[in-house]
C-alpha cells in the first residue's frame, strides 16, 4: 500500500469546531455553570486576555438570557504574573486588566480559550487573588488539549481534544475580525 | 515587544515607536497602582541598585517604589559627590555593584555622560535617573504620559518650556521626546539660560514670556537653581520672577485648556506663583503618580531585552 | 661611517630640493644630496667598505621633523610618559627634535630642572630634546622665572603652556624682558573666565551632550591681547595650538600689518577632526583647546596653506589609561600625538592644502628657525636627522602599539596612508616594517 506522505515543513490544519459547534458548546457550558452553581447569583466571569475575554463575553450573554440577571464580566491580563518572564526572549505585552466590580465573596469563573500546560491558569489565579478574595474560583475553557504541567483541572470543558505536543490549537473569533472556529495545526 | 537596547540612557537613543510602547505599557501599570494590592510578581528574584551620586529624594523614591512594586529587591547605594574625585573610580564602583548581581542599575550623577559610560561598561541594564545637564529620560516619559492622559494626543500640541533650559536635563529630554512625538516646542527664558543654538532642533525661542505662552497647550515650568543668581545668569530671583515667573495673568495668555506642569521640587514665588501651582490646571501631582507607572514600565520592558 | 639613502624623493625646502636623489651621510652629518645627473660620475667609488646603503625607491626622504610642542611629563608624571618613552615615540613618528613643555613637577622654571631634563635626554633619549622654560615661577603668572639663566642652561623658548599668563601686565613684562634673549614666548591663549569649567567646544553639540562648552572666543580674546602686546613690546610671540577660524583671521591681519614678530602653530587634531569626535563622551577626544567645528577645520587649513600658520606641532599630551576612563568632566585634556602627526599631516598633501615642501617647512624647517636651531634641513654639514616616509601603503593606527605610554588618541583604528619607515636620529638608524 502506497503511504500518503505530507511534505515536511508545510503546516497542515484541520478544523475541530466551526461556528455552529462553538455556539452549541457555549450554550451547553452556560447551562453547566448554572447547574453547578445552582443559579447565577453572586457569579462573575473573568476572561483571560485575549481569547478568554471574547469567550467570557459570549458566555455571559448566554447566562444572562437563561438566568435573567446581569452577570459582571471582566478582563484579566496575566503578563505580570507569568512564570516565564525571565526566560522568554521578549516581554509579553502588558494589556489592560479591567475588573470593574468587587470580587470579594463572589464566585469567579475564569474563562480561557485553550487549556494546555496550566501555567496561564496558575498565573491567572494569582492575579485574581491580588484583586480580592473570591469565595471560589472555577475554570471554564473552550478546548482542553491535555499536556498539563501543573495539577490544574477545568470545571467546564467545551471539548476535549487529544493532541500531540508539537501540534497547536488555534481559536479564532469574530471579535477579532475572523470566522468563529477552532483549528488544529501541525507541521 | 521590547526595547532595542538593554539600557535607558536617554531619549536621544529612542524612536517614536519605543516611546509609544513605553507609554502604552505604563498605562497597564497605572491600573495596577489603582488597586488595593499594588505589587505584581513580574520581576521577582531580580535586583535593582539605585546608584546615586547626587542627593535626590523624589526620583530615588519613585524608582525604589517602582522596582519594589515589580517585586525586585532594591538596594540604595549613595555616594557623596565629594568622594567621587578622590575615592573609588566610577568604573570600579559600578563593576562592584554588578558583581553583587544587580540586574538593573539606576544611576544619577552630576556629570553628563555617566549613564552612557556605565551602559557601555556593564552587562546590567542601566537606567539614567539624571546625568549632569544631559538627560533625565524617565521624567520626560512621565511628562509625555501625563500629557497623553489628559489631552489624548501629543502630536500637534504646542508645549512651552520655561526656565533654565541650558542646565536642565529635564528640558533636554522633553525637547527630544516632544519633537519625536510631533509636538511643537517653545523655549522661554533669559538668553543666558536659553542658548540660541537650540534653534537648530526646530524649536522656537522666546525671551518674552507673554509672547511665548500665547495659545500654548502645555506650560512646563522648570526649577530655577537659586545658586545661579549672582553668577550672572540673572540678577536676582525677584527680577527672575518678574520676567519669567508663571502668574495667573501670564497663564491667561495660554489656551484656556492649558495644563501646567513642573518636575518638582518647586520654588514657589521664584518660577511659579502658588495660585498657579495649586490651581485647577496644575497636573503636578499627577506627574508624580505617573512617574511610578512609567518607571515600572521601563524596568519591565528592559527586563525583556536579552543581549 | 657612511650611509647612503638611495633613490628616494628628497624634499628639502631649505635648499629648494624636491626630486629623486641619493642622500649621503658621513660621521653623523649630511655630506651631500646627489641628484640624478651628478650620480653617474662618482658611481665607481661607491662600494667602499663601511657604507650602509638604504634603498628608498618610491619613498620620500625628509629632514627629521622638529616638534615645537610636546609634553614629556618627566620629571614628576613618569606614569604618563618619560623622556625615554616620549623620545622613542617621537622617533617612531619621524620626529628627531622635540621641544618639551615646562609643566612638569617640579615645573621647569629654573636651570636645575632644565639640566636634569637635558641630562636625562642625553642618556636615555632617542632624539634631541630642547626644553622650554616657564615664563613665570611655578607657572603661577606672578613672578618672572630666571629666563636668561635657563636660556644658558639650554631652554630655547619660554611658555606657561597648560595655562595662559592671565595678568596682561605680567605678559607685557615677559615679552619685553625676553627681547634680551631673542627667544619666542609661546603663548597658550585662553581666557580662563570664558572657558571656566568647559570641557568641549561650545555649540549645539555641547548643549545636547550636557557638557560645558568653551567658546571659540575664549581663545580669540587672548590671541588678540597677545598680538596687541607683541605690537606694544616688540617681543617675539609664538601662538600655540591655534584651533579656531577667528584666531587664524586675527593672526593673518596682524601679519599683514607687519608690526609684530608673530608666528603660530596648529596641531594635527585641529585640521583632522571636529567636535563630533567627542561622540558619546569619548574622553580621548577631550583636548584643550577643544576640537572645533567643521568651519574652523576649514579655516585652519586655509591658514596653513596661505602661510598664516607657520608650524604643525603635536601638543603631544600623554595620559594614563585610567585617567581617561570614567567621567568625561574629570578626564584630563590631551591627545597622544607623536605617532600620528606625520600620517595625519600627510593628508594635507593628499587634499592639496600643502605641497611636500610646504609640509616639511611646517614640520621641520620653520620650527627650527623659530627656536634658532640648525635642524630641519638636509644642507651639507647639518646634523643627520632624516626620516624616510612610505606613502604608498596603508597603515592602521593601533594605540596599543604606541611606544608612548599615552594611548589616548581619538585616531585609534584610523587608516592613514603614510608613515615613517626609517628615522635617523642621534646617529642611530631606526627601522620599522
Amino acid at each position: 500500500m502506497a503511504a500518503f506522505r505530507i511534505p515536511k515543513g508545510i503546516p497542515v490544519s484541520k478544523v475541530l469546531l466551526n461556528k455552529e459547534d462553538i455556539g452549541r458548546i457555549i450554550t451547553r457550558m452556560a447551562h453547566e455553570i448554572i447547574e453547578k452553581n445552582k443559579g447565577v447569583s453572586s457569579l462573575c466571569l473573568i476572561g483571560i486576555q485575549r481569547g478568554g475575554v471574547h469567550l467570557a463575553g459570549r458566555l455571559a450573554a448566554r447566562l444572562e438570557e437563561i438566568g435573567r440577571r446581569n452577570i459582571p464580566v471582566g478582563a484579566l491580563d496575566i503578563a505580570l504574573y507569568r512564570d516565564d518572564i525571565t526566560v522568554r526572549k521578549e516581554q509579553p505585552v502588558v494589556r489592560r486588566t479591567e475588573v470593574a466590580f468587587e470580587i470579594n465573596n463572589e464566585k469567579v469563573v475564569l474563562v480561557d480559550d485553550v487549556l494546555f500546560t496550566g501555567r496561564s491558569i496558575r498565573a491567572a489565579m494569582d492575579a485574581v487573588m491580588d484583586l480580592g478574595r473570591p469565595s471560589a474560583i472555577q475554570l471554564a475553557v473552550l478546548v482542553d488539549r491535555g499536556h498539563r504541567e501543573l495539577p490544574i483541572k477545568a470545571d467546564f470543558v467545551g471539548k476535549n481534544v487529544p493532541t500531540s505536543i508539537d501540534e497547536t490549537v488555534k481559536v479564532e473569533f469574530e471579535e477579532d475580525g475572523l470566522e468563529d472556529r477552532v483549528v488544529l495545526e501541525w507541521v | 515587544m521590547g526595547l532595542k537596547s538593554k539600557d535607558l540612557v536617554g531619549i536621544k537613543a529612542l524612536d517614536a515607536a519605543d516611546i509609544e510602547q513605553i507609554l502604552d505599557t505604563a498605562a497597564g501599570f497605572k491600573d495596577v497602582l489603582g488597586r488595593d494590592i499594588k505589587k505584581v510578581p513580574a520581576l521577582r528574584g531580580k535586583t535593582t541598585v539605585n546608584l546615586f551620586y547626587e542627593p535626590s529624594t523624589r526620583t530615588r523614591t519613585s524608582f525604589e517604589l517602582a522596582a519594589k512594586r515589580l517585586s525586585t529587591d532594591v538596594i540604595n547605594f549613595s555616594v557623596s559627590t565629594s568622594s567621587v574625585v578622590k575615592g573609588e573610580s566610577l568604573r570600579d564602583t559600578a563593576l562592584t555593584i554588578q558583581a553583587l548581581g544587580a540586574d538593573f542599575i539606576v544611576v544619577r550623577h552630576s556629570c553628563s555622560g555617566v549613564a552612557h559610560f556605565l551602559a557601555d561598561n556593564l552587562a546590567s541594564s542601566v537606567l539614567n535617573a539624571g546625568d549632569g545637564t544631559n538627560e533625565h529620560p524617565t521624567q520626560a516619559l512621565l511628562d509625555l504620559f501625563t500629557i497623553r492622559e489628559k489631552k489624548g494626543v501629543i502630536r500637534g500640541l504646542e508645549v512651552a518650556i520655561v526656565g533654565d533650559i541650558l542646565h536642565s536635563r529635564v528640558a533636554k529630554s522633553n525637547i527630544y521626546a516632544l519633537k519625536k512625538m510631533g509636538a511643537g516646542v517653545r523655549l522661554i527664558g533669559p538668553p543666558t539660560l536659553v542658548p540660541d543654538v537650540l534653534k537648530d532642533l526646530d524649536v522656537e525661542i522666546y525671551s518674552d514670556m507673554e509672547k511665548g505662552l500665547k495659545d500654548a497647550d502645555i506650560v512646563m515650568m522648570l526649577r530655577i537653581q537659586v545658586e545661579r543668581q549672582g553668577k550672572g545668569f540673572f540678577p536676582t530671583t525677584v527680577e527672575y520672577f518678574r520676567n519669567w515667573g508663571l502668574t495667573p495673568e501670564r497663564l491667561a495668555r495660554a489656551k484656556k485648556s492649558a495644563l501646567v506642569m513642573h518636575p518638582g521640587p518647586m520654588n514657589r514665588g521664584v518660577e511659579i506663583a502658588s495660585d498657579v501651582a495649586d490651581g485647577m490646571r496644575s497636573v503636578i501631582l499627577d506627574q508624580v503618580t505617573n512617574g511610578l507607572a512609567v518607571r515600572m514600565a521601563v524596568l519591565y520592558l528592559l527586563a525583556g531585552v536579552k543581549e | 661611517m657612511k650611509i647612503v639613502i638611495k633613490n628616494g624623493r628628497v624634499i628639502d625646502p631649505s635648499q629648494g630640493i624636491d626630486g629623486v636623489c641619493d642622500l649621503v651621510i658621513e660621521d653623523g652629518k649630511i655630506k651631500e644630496v646627489k641628484s640624478e645627473k651628478s650620480k653617474g660620475k662618482s658611481q665607481g667609488h661607491e662600494n667602499s667598505r663601511g657604507t650602509k646603503e638604504i634603498d628608498a625607491s618610491g619613498k620620500l626622504v625628509f629632514p627629521g621633523l622638529v616638534d615645537l610642542h610636546v609634553h614629556l611629563r618627566e620629571p614628576g608624571y613618569e606614569y604618563k610618559e618619560t623622556i625615554r618613552t616620549g623620545t622613542a615615540a617621537a622617533v617612531k613618528g619621524g620626529i628627531t627634535s622635540v621641544c618639551c613643555m615646562p609643566n612638569t613637577n617640579p615645573v621647569n622654571d629654573n636651570s636645575s630642572v632644565t639640566e636634569f631634563i637635558l641630562k636625562k635626554a642625553a642618556s636615555e633619549g632617542a632624539c634631541r630634546v630642547f626644553p622650554i622654560g616657564a615664563i613665570t615661577k611655578g607657572q603661577k603668572g606672578e613672578e618672572l622665572a630666571e629666563m636668561s639663566i635657563m636660556h644658558e642652561a639650554g631652554c630655547i623658548a619660554f611658555s606657561d603652556d597648560g595655562r595662559p599668563v592671565v595678568d596682561s601686565l605680567m605678559m607685557r613684562r615677559a615679552m619685553e624682558y625676553s627681547r634680551i634673549l631673542k627667544v619666542p614666548l609661546i603663548s597658550h591663549c585662553e581666557d580662563l573666565a570664558l572657558s571656566a569649567g568647559g570641557v568641549m567646544h561650545e555649540g549645539l553639540l555641547s548643549v545636547t551632550l550636557g557638557l560645558k562648552g568653551i567658546p571659540s572666543q575664549a581663545e580669540e580674546v587672548m590671541v588678540a591681547r597677545d598680538i596687541a602686546l607683541a605690537e606694544l613690546t616688540g617681543g617675539r610671540l609664538h601662538i600655540a595650538h591655534v584651533s579656531t577660524g577667528g584666531s587664524v583671521a586675527l593672526i593673518r591681519s596682524a601679519k599683514k600689518r607687519g608690526i609684530a614678530d608673530i608666528t603660530a602653530e596648529t596641531c594635527p587634531h585641529y585640521f583632522s577632526i571636529t567636535e563630533e569626535a567627542v561622540g558619546n563622551y569619548d574622553a580621548n577626544a577631550k583636548v584643550n583647546p577643544p576640537l572645533r567645528s567643521r568651519k574652523d577645520v576649514e579655516a585652519i587649513k586655509r591658514g596653513l596653506s596661505d602661510g598664516t600658520i607657520d608650524v604643525i606641532a603635536t601638543d603631544h599630551a600623554p595620559h594614563h589609561r585610567d585617567e581617561k576612563l570614567g567621567e568625561f568632566d574629570f578626564a584630563p585634556s590631551g591627545i597622544s600625538g607623536l605617532e600620528t602627526s606625520l600620517g595625519l599631516s600627510m593628508r594635507l598633501v593628499d587634499e592639496g592644502v600643502l605641497t611636500y615642501s610646504g609640509l616639511v617647512e611646517k614640520m621641520a624647517l620653520r620650527p627650527s628657525g623659530i627656536i634658532g636651531i640648525d635642524r630641519g634641513t638636509l644642507r651639507p654639514g647639518a646634523e643627520a636627522d632624516v626620516v624616510v616616509v612610505d606613502c604608498a601603503g596603508e597603515c592602521k593606527v593601533d594605540a596599543g602599539e604606541f611606544l608612548s605610554k599615552g594611548k589616548n588618541t581619538p585616531f585609534d583604528g584610523w587608516t592613514l596612508s603614510a608613515k615613517a619607515v626609517l628615522t635617523i636620529s642621534l646617529g642611530r638608524i631606526h627601522e620599522w616594517e
